[in-house]
């Protein structure tokens, strides 16, 4: 090919052997892999699980007694566990995420200081669990300590209350926990609902203030309003996020097979439970936690599904506006 | 059916092809050859029944107002169009008598043989050198000294070997714009193309590297077939020696582009020439 | 008789101007508890740093590099094999998950963006994300650790692996989609088959913002606990095989946390302050050593 006379004089189009495309069925196989992955997971657990499916059934969930030397297993305390536990998570880092998300869409104060906190999020994000744990375990315990000693006092002839706050106040508890787990999802609602917010278009917020609303008058009329599929999605993902948090739960909650209502005794998550008993756990016990397992797999995959839905409707809405 | 003109009597008498020496003295007028040519994006017509033939190693400029389908025709000689979804064609297209559709040539190949320059200019982001030795280093080619002479030769071919011998290890994008578009060129004639195919390769450039890239054509005429989209129909008076009138995916005149312009066959060519429209 | 026309808006009368001063105060004091519950929340970060390092630093010195963990109830030694651990699994997690993710994006973007195996690839990939790192850590249990009768680095690493890898493969393909079309369509011009052009244009272009995900991915991998706890378990000692039970930053932080010895508290916080350092130097090394010029 490399004479000085032009390609033309080597008879014409160059020929060239086409090679089947080996690199296509290698990334093929990786595609087929990380698909085949998702559905090995499930189908492994769930195949350990099936001694405890076959014998306990749906009784798994609604009994409420884990006694592994009797070999009565039944996940109840730990389902309401993962649930209360996200949910009061949720409640307190909701309107601390909003806020934030919030501060973080309007210029309340200059843009450095906004990068900052912004920073300061993310930086939230990237602390490992276990460290989460270990800090909840001095500042946090002493803390819910001191407040349950006071509540359990204050809260004793009010009705409700004194049910959520009975005593005896444990530093390990329910609130301890899911304090700490409010922090830790905080970074997801912060970031999924800022992005909402900034996706408001400019030309609607220009409307409201063009009608002399006041800043807050356009915020809670329009611009929450318009954002609040992506608050929604935010929250969604958020709520899945905490039902599979493990080990900062696992430090600071107790770790209680009990049913109990009070927030201030210990309780107990399926993360929890898993990560405490598998260590050494045998025989139809492992099978048991794999039935847990499994449970918890559905529930943060259906969670995060409907998340995932939620924030692609979101995306599409917004899309439209110009 | 528009018919095209020999551009000279051959000298002797031996059919194209066949003999080496007389092929390069004596040019084929039907060197790309278009017949009954119809092309489809889905269900959308966007080329109807192209009967053309091109000329070796001359300027063929294609002009005609937005989305008359010179482009589209122009990305069709090398079978870029193929990279869309959905798109089918009917009619042939002939390189040197030899149909492009083929089902022994591979597109790989013919692509190597064509040279394209687009419309913005598309340096990869790699150096100067790496830039112009890329379809050798496809080709399977390695050896130094034969990449460094391509390099060479491609760049003084594209009359910007001066301005960049010193750093050829450069990244490309740190070129203007002019001097992007003429590595383009460069690139496109490195592995010594058949023809040459430029779309609109001036439109993002200003006067004066337009100018430069107007000059290249002229020198690089004599080795290569060109092919031009262009949208500047002074710049197609400047370059070409055959002009061909596009309009609504038809063909509508086809001739030397003297002809074209001072005393143009049909109506709408003239029209289109005035400025009437488009 | 009626008139049927309205009567103007008096913006300068004292009733409007009082309506509006209200609002506008009632907003000034939305926004004051708005950025101050902003604010609240560096309060928990300053927390955890100060502790961090407060607690932390004391006992840092290179012996910390060197040395193996105390005996329940001692004093002095250090977590060096706690750190190579980390740093074994995390590296094993790479080795199995990268080349997956990779190629993965690579299909789902180059090769067949909308097929049915592309679209069900990005549908598993955000379903992967949302698995709890529990799940990892226990699938692992079930595929490694049960059959073959003891707990590894493999499990752990391989635990890891799942975690990561649909980290890696989504950060990939928006990498690749942030890849030029236009060098594309010269590559291809050009004639270069989709391998070559994949492999020589559009990989290497890709591969800064691909190597951010990498780094982010290692940067969640490191700090993980909960796929270590029973795969990988913990050990006392330097790591001789891969085969055995292998220590790690993340559980030593969790098995001394809970230890009544204040020698081992000490640890545990001077074992989260070279966690949170490692941690931090894999995102700031993922966000700025990579950043696309």
């Amino acid at each position: 090919m490399q004479t000085d006379a032009p390609a033309i004089e080597q008879g014409g189009i160059k020929e060239c052997q086409k090679r089947p495309d080996l690199f296509r069925v290698l990334c093929w196989v990786g595609a087929a892999a990380t698909v085949a992955t998702l559905a090995w997971i499930i189908f492994e657990i769930g195949r350990q699980a099936m001694p405890a499916v076959q014998k306990f059934g749906l009784e798994f969930v609604t009994n409420s007694k884990w006694v592994p030397n009797r070999e009565i297993f039944g996940v109840a305390p730990f389902l309401i566990g993962t649930a209360v536990s996200s949910l009061i998570a949720l409640i307190f880092a909701l309107p601390l995420g909003l806020a934030i998300a919030i501060f973080l869409s309007e210029d309340f104060l200059p843009l450095p200081v906004r990068q900052f906190v912004r920073f300061t999020v993310e930086m939230l994000a990237a602390i490992p669990s276990v460290v989460y744990g270990l800090w909840g375990i001095f500042v946090v315990i002493p803390l819910v300590q001191g407040f349950g000693a006071w509540a359990v006092v204050a809260f004793k002839n009010i009705p409700v209350l004194n049910t959520i706050f009975a005593p005896p106040a444990y530093g390990n508890s329910m609130l301890t926990a899911s304090l700490v787990l409010a922090l830790m999802i905080l970074p997801t609602i912060t970031a999924i609902s800022r992005s909402a917010l900034v996706a408001v278009p400019g030309t609607l917020r220009e409307g409201a203030y063009a009608l002399g609303s006041t800043r807050w008058e356009a915020i809670f009329g329009v611009i929450l309003p318009t954002a609040a599929p992506g608050i929604v999605a935010a929250t969604i993902l958020a709520l899945g996020r905490a039902m599979g948090e493990t080990m900062a739960i696992a430090m600071l909650i107790g770790n209680s097979s009990r049913l109990t209502w009070s927030l201030l005794s210990p309780a107990g998550t399926l993360a929890g439970l898993l990560a405490n008993q598998f260590g050494e756990a045998e025989g139809l016990q492992v099978s048991s936690l794999m039935y847990a397992a499994l449970l918890l797999v559905v529930l943060t995959l259906f969670v995060n599904m409907v998340g995932e839905a939620v924030l692609r409707y979101t995306q599409k809405r917004t899309a439209g506006i110009r | 059916m528009i018919k095209s003109m020999d551009p000279q009597p051959p000298p002797t008498a031996s059919a194209p092809g066949t003999n080496v020496t007389s092929e390069l003295a004596h040019p084929r007028a039907d060197f790309l050859k278009v017949t009954d040519f119809n092309f489809y994006y889905g269900k959308k017509q966007a080329l109807y029944q192209i009967n053309m033939e091109i000329p070796q190693r001359q300027v063929t400029a294609f002009i005609g107002p937005s989305g008359c389908g010179k482009s589209t025709l122009l990305r069709n000689f090398n079978r870029m169009n193929e990279l869309i979804d959905g798109v089918r064609h009917e009619g042939d297209i002939l390189l040197n008598g030899r149909s492009i559709y083929d089902k022994k040539m591979e597109v790989i190949a013919l692509r190597r043989s064509i040279g394209m320059v687009f419309q913005k200019s598309n340096p990869f982001p790699k150096s100067i050198y790496e830039n112009i030795v890329y379809s050798l280093r496809i080709a399977g080619i390695s050896s130094k000294n034969i990449l460094d002479e391509t390099v060479e030769r491609s760049l003084r071919g594209a009359a910007l070997w001066d301005e960049v011998k010193d750093r050829l290890q450069d990244s490309a994008l740190g070129l203007s714009g002019g001097q992007m578009q003429r590595l383009c060129i460069a690139r496109a004639i490195a592995n010594r193309p058949e023809i040459l195919l430029m779309d609109e390769p001036c439109s993002a450039l200003d006067p004066i590297a337009t100018a430069k890239v107007e000059d290249l054509i002229h020198d690089l005429k004599s080795q290569f077939t060109i092919v031009i989209v262009t949208h500047n129909m002074q710049q197609a008076t400047r370059c070409s020696d055959r002009t061909a009138f596009f309009y609504l995916g038809k063909l509508i005149e086809y001739d030397d582009t003297q002809k074209i312009f001072t005393n143009p066959g049909e109506k709408q060519t003239e029209d289109y020439i005035t400025g009437r429209f488009g | 008789m009626s008139t049927s026309t309205v009567e103007p808006t008096d913006f300068f009368s004292s009733a409007n101007a009082a309506r509006s001063g209200v609002r506008s105060l009632w907003s000034k004091f939305l926004s004051a508890i708005c950025v101050g519950l902003a604010l609240l929340t560096l309060v928990p970060l300053f927390s955890i740093v100060f502790l961090v390092l407060k607690n932390g630093l004391p006992l840092l010195s290179w012996s910390v590099f060197t040395e193996l963990p105390p005996a329940a109830g001692m004093t002095g030694g250090g977590f060096g094999n706690a750190i190579v651990g980390t740093l074994i699994m995390v590296g094993i997690a790479l080795l199995l998950a990268a080349p997956f993710g990779i190629l993965s994006a690579v299909y789902i973007n180059e090769y067949d963006p909308y097929s049915r195996l592309s679209n069900a690839v990005r549908f598993v990939a955000k379903l992967l994300t949302g698995i709890p790192s529990i799940i990892c850590g226990v699938f692992a249990y079930a595929v490694i650790v049960l059959t073959t009768g003891g707990f590894s680095a493999w499990a752990g690493g391989f635990a890891l692996a799942i975690l990561i890898l649909p980290t890696i493969l989504l950060t990939a393909e928006q990498a690749l989609l942030g890849v030029s079309q236009a060098y594309r369509e010269a590559s291809y011009g050009l004639g270069a088959t989709k391998f070559q052009t994949i492999w020589r244009v559009v990989l290497p272009d890709a591969l800064p913002a691909i190597m951010t995900g990498i780094m982010l991915a290692v940067a969640r991998a490191a700090g993980e606990t909960a796929p270590l706890v029973f795969t990988a378990l913990f050990s006392q000692f330097w790591i001789q095989s891969l085969r055995e039970p292998t220590a790690s930053l993340s559980v030593l932080i969790y098995n001394f946390s809970t230890l009544p010895f204040e020698h081992q508290i000490k640890m545990a916080w001077t074992a989260s302050l070279v966690l949170v350092i490692l941690v931090t130097i894999a995102n700031i090394t993922a966000q700025v050593v990579f950043r696309r010029r």
